[in-house]
Order: structure tokens, then C-alpha cells, then sequence
């Protein structure tokens, strides 16, 4: 009783933090519900005893990504839809198909994974020990390509904000 | 284990005996949450005396010394104005927003205690991964500020907030690193197995605390700093810089709200306190053999008092720095030093099997070398002729 209580806790404040962030016409409020969405969300991997992935969630999306994305909106000045605009634009029928295709393709994909089959409840425990060796043992191959991967999109980043002037003296005022 | 030293929770669990059964967890939940924020609270209240005080004592002056006797009931007099100044939202303010940063600022706050052992036994939840939880939760409050500034409609409050949000991101992640060779050591993420792996005692008199190694003290120096700096506290105080601008994301808040976020910047120094106790200084352990007689909360409580001591003297003693001297200082010089202090402590544990006589203090001073070099060349970087020229944009 008290476990669905807190998961319809959880899953609403996703699903309606979710919807504001596409509804609202302030994008910084927009910004603001996605982060209670990503919030939720990690609500509901540590209600499922998903310690690591919660926390993890909580660390990277709340606390980095939805920081980016504040201040995105913060650098390109766009915060307010004008009232006469409407939300969507003219053409929005065409997400239509395209999200039911990711969508189908997305349920195919669920339903032929073999994480499907039911485990009996209580049987999946994983601390963050047995995380962090499966990590650093099965997997340290991919953790240490995404890291490289990471590592370069920084540097490229740099790069590109790195706008150095050619000739100082001539920089105009 | 004396009963002194258990005193509090045989407390607990007498009180929570007298609940029926079923509710026992839940009343025994409360007891935890009201007894935290009790005394966090109450050293809330004792500490900006204590900070006004001392600040006072530091700077040749008498500070707060009218209310009651030596000036004791000034956080009473402090909360009732508090409480009855008029709350005053800008005209264009974003309300629900500027409603809301305060509450999303100082709620998560509360939650960090929830995972530090304050004593034997006394930890209100034991996580399997703590200090994770105690980052993820801190990390809430970057957009806390953004909400506050932002909301205000203020062009103060928003580069305020722009720079509380750049110094938060920039010293979070010195803050982590420099816990990351005590976790390494001692195996694991739970506060409970770290505090743990320093109670045992070296040459069977001195603790074995994180902060008696070379790493675990260059580790303790990088979480003050950085920690000094996450909760905007004087030398790292520009997000408030008040000849600068105003007040900065605090600009437009009075009354409550105000208290609230000066309520939450307090907290926050006392979760990073409590902490770097745990971590470094060996949590509620004694620091020489001898001394287990005394409760072990006693011990986390002195050390916790030890180190907002050292927060207020510091506040009193360095000027505020510049904000490009702000971000220098974190990404060139405590982010490379906390990977270099990961190092040390590799070097730390290698060298832990030398099996010749002398072997200890040699290991110590081969340790401490290898991060006061980087430490003194990286220091020379910030300030040498290496060091980027001042740009002056508009004042020319």
C-alpha cells in the first residue's frame, strides 16, 4: 500500500513535470519542470532499491544537465513565447508519425530483450560494490572509450568558445 | 560501550517502545528528523552569535553585547525580526519562483544529515552509497540560486546568481575529488565503513584518521577550501559582494525568505563540517588511545565546533578575492592538486608494506613531497609571470 503511494508519488511528479516542460510558454519555467521531471525520475529508480543509478540521476541531471540547460536559454535570450503565438508550430503533424515510429521501434526493442522475464521480487540486489566491480572488471573497455569520448567533446567545446582575436591591436572598441 | 555513550539512542528507542508496532519504524523516523533539525537549528542560532562575536573579538570590537546578558538573546531578537519585517516581492517578479527558491534551496539541505554518523550508532539512515547521496542532494541547490536570481527581475540578483552558480560548479568538483582517496582506501561509499576504517590505532597509540596521512591532510586543507567556497562564505563571498552588487541573488528577498536562505547557507556549512569530520578527522573516534572514555558524540560534536571555529576565523582574517582570481584558483589550482593528492594516497598504500625499521616517518615526508611540489609550482602558476594579464573590458 505505502510502495504504490510513493511510486504514484514519483510517477506523477514526472509525467507532470514532463508535460509542463513541453506545455508552459516561459522556457526557463520549461527548464525548471524538466528538472522536477528528472527528479522524479530519480525518485523512482531509488524507490526500486537502484541506489547508485538514482543518485547517479539526481547528480547529473539535476545538478549538471538541467544547469546547461538553463543557461543556454540564459545565453540565447529566447525566454518568453509572445501570448499571440501558438506552442506548437504549423506543422506539428508531422512528429506525429515519426514518434510513433520511435515509439514502435521502442516497443519491439522492450519486448524482445531478455531483461523481460520476470525475476522473483527481492532477488535483484545491487550494491554499489558489485557496480563498481563490473565497471572496473566486465566493462572497463566502454567506461574508458566513453571517458575518452567525454574527455574530447570538452577540448572541442574549449575550442570552439576559444575565439582568440588574430591581431590584438586591431581588436575594434 | 558505556551507556553514556549510547545515550541517545537507548533514548530513541525507549520513546519509539512506547509506539504500537507497527508505526515503531516511522515514529522512530520523526524521532531521528526532529532531533537533526532540532540541534542543527540550535546551532544555527548559537553560531551566528558565536560568528558575530568572534568577528567582533577579531576586528577589536565588542559585537552584539545589548540583548540579554554578553548579548546572548541576539538570535532570539535576530528570528523575531526576521519574522515580522514585511515580505516584499518585486512588481515583476516571477512570484511562484521567487516563492519557491527559498523552500527548493534549504529543503534538500536537511536531507545531507540524514547520512552522517554523529556517533556510535547514530546514523539516521546507513546508505550504501553516502557520500553520493550527500553530493547529489548539494547539487539540488544550484538551481535553487538560479530560481532566486532569475525570479527577481533584477539585473544584480541575476549576475549574482550567475556567479554563485559558476563558483558552485567550480568547487563541487575539487569537493568531490579530494574525498575520492578516502574512499579509495577505505573501500567504500558508505560514511558508516569510512568512519570505520579510521578507528584502529597506529604505533597502538595514535587513530589511524585520514587526516594524519599526507593525503588524508592535503585531502581535509582542498574540502575546507572548496567547501568554504561552496556555501559562499567570506574569502569566496563575490556572489554577495555588496560593494559589487548589492546583494546579489539575495537582492530582492526580505523578511523570512531572507532568513530562509541565510538559514540554508548555514546548513550547508554544517553538513560540509560534518563531512570533513567524517571523512578526515577520524568521525567519532578519539584521536589517541586513552581517550574512548569520553562519548563518542562528544567527539564528533568538538570536532564540528573545532571547524566552524576555523570557518569564522577565516572569514575574519582574508580579504574577498576577484572573480577570475575565484575560478583561477579552482580550476588551475585545487582540481589538479586533488588529482595529484590521488596519487599521493596511491603512494601511500604502495608504500604501506616497506618492510625496513624507520619506515613510517620516511614514507610520510616522501608522501608530503610529492604533493607540496605540485602544490608550490601550481601556486607559483597563479602568480608568476605565467599567470594571464588582467583584461580590463570597460574600464579603460
Amino acid at each position: 500500500m505505502l510502495n504504490e503511494i510513493q511510486f504514484l508519488l514519483c510517477a506523477s511528479l514526472t509525467l507532470a513535470g514532463a508535460v509542463a516542460a513541453m506545455m508552459l510558454r516561459n522556457l526557463v519555467h520549461c527548464a525548471l519542470c524538466a528538472a522536477g521531471a528528472f527528479a522524479g525520475l530519480a525518485a523512482l529508480y531509488l524507490q526500486l532499491d537502484a541506489e547508485f543509478v538514482g543518485l547517479a540521476q539526481l547528480l547529473i541531471y539535476v545538478g549538471a544537465i538541467a544547469i546547461l540547460i538553463v543557461f543556454t536559454i540564459m545565453l540565447t535570450r529566447g525566454e518568453e513565447i509572445r501570448p499571440g503565438v501558438p506552442i506548437a508550430s504549423p506543422s506539428w503533424w508531422v512528429g506525429l508519425p515519426v514518434g510513433a515510429l520511435v515509439l514502435a521501434c521502442l516497443i519491439g526493442a522492450v519486448m524482445a530483450s531478455p531483461s523481460l522475464v520476470r525475476l522473483p521480487a527481492g532477488a535483484v540486489h545491487a550494491p554499489v560494490r558489485k557496480i563498481g566491480e563490473a565497471l572496473m572488471n566486465g566493462y572497463v573497455l566502454p567506461l574508458q572509450t566513453i571517458g575518452l569520448l567525454l574527455t574530447a567533446a570538452l577540448l572541442g567545446a574549449v575550442v570552439i568558445s576559444l575565439r582568440e582575436p588574430r591581431n590584438p591591436e586591431s581588436k575594434t572598441r | 560501550m558505556s551507556r553514556l555513550d549510547q545515550i541517545f539512542v537507548l533514548l530513541g528507542h525507549w520513546l519509539a517502545g512506547w509506539a504500537p508496532v507497527p508505526v515503531r519504524p516511522l515514529v522512530s523516523a520523526v524521532l531521528a528528523i526532529a532531533c537533526i533539525m532540532l540541534v542543527f537549528a540550535t546551532c544555527f542560532a548559537l553560531t551566528t552569535l558565536a560568528e558575530r562575536k568572534l568577528l567582533g573579538r577579531m576586528q577589536n570590537r565588542f559585537g552584539p553585547n545589548r540583548v540579554g546578558p554578553c548579548g546572548l538573546f541576539q538570535p532570539v531578537a535576530d528570528g523575531v525580526k526576521m519574522l515580522i519585517k514585511e515580505d516584499i516581492v518585486p512588481f515583476s517578479a516571477d512570484k511562484a519562483l521567487h516563492f519557491l527558491a527559498p523552500i527548493v534551496l534549504t529543503a534538500p539541505i536537511w536531507l545531507a544529515f540524514a547520512v552522517l554518523p554523529f556517533g556510535r550508532n547514530m546514523t539516521a539512515i546507513d546508505l550504501d552509497a553516502g557520500i553520493l547521496f550527500f553530493f547529489a542532494i548539494g547539487s539540488a541547490s544550484e538551481l535553487a540560486v538560479f530560481m532566486a536570481g532569475w525570479s527577481s527581475q533584477n539585473k544584480y540578483s541575476v549576475v549574482g546568481a550567475m556567479r554563485a552558480i559558476a563558483q558552485m560548479i567550480s568547487y563541487e568538483v575539487p569537493l568531490a575529488l579530494s574525498t575520492l582517496p578516502a574512499l579509495m582506501l577505505a573501500g567504500s561509499l558508505s560514511l558508516n565503513d569510512i568512519v570505520a576504517a579510521q578507528g584502529s590505532y597506529a604505533f597502538g597509540w595514535l587513530a589511524r584518521w585520514n587526516a594524519f596521512t599526507p593525503w588524508g591532510l592535503a585531502g581535509l586543507l582542498l574540502f575546507l577550501i572548496a567547501a568554504t567556497a561552496e556555501s559562499n562564505r567570506s574569502p569566496f563571498d563575490l556572489p554577495e559582494g555588496e560593494s559589487e552588487i548589492i546583494a546579489g541573488y539575495l537582492t530582492e528577498y526580505s523578511g523570512f525568505k531572507y532568513a530562509l536562505f541565510f538559514l540554508g547557507e548555514y546548513v550547508g556549512l554544517f553538513a560540509g563540517a560534518g563531512l570533513a569530520v567524517t571523512v578526515f578527522l577520524g568521525g567519532w573516534h578519539a584521536p589517541v588511545k586513552g581517550l574512548e572514555w569520553a562519548p563518542s558524540w562528544l567527539w564528533f560534536g568538538g570536532k564540528f565546533a573545532a571547524l566552524i571555529f576555523l570557518f569564522i576565523w577565516v572569514r575574519a582574517t582574508l580579504p574577498r578575492l576577484r572573480l577570475d582570481q575565484l575560478l583561477n584558483f579552482a580550476w588551475r589550482f585545487l582540481v589538479p592538486l586533488s588529482l595529484v593528492n590521488l596519487l599521493v594516497a596511491a603512494a601511500w598504500y604502495w608504500s604501506g608494506a616497506w618492510p625496513f625499521g624507520a619506515a613510517a616517518p620516511i614514507r610520510w615526508v616522501l608522501c608530503a613531497a610529492l604533493f607540496v611540489f605540485p602544490c608550490h609550482w601550481l601556486g607559483g602558476t597563479l602568480r608568476g609571470p605565467g599567470a594571464l594579464p588582467r583584461k580590463y573590458n570597460y574600464a579603460e
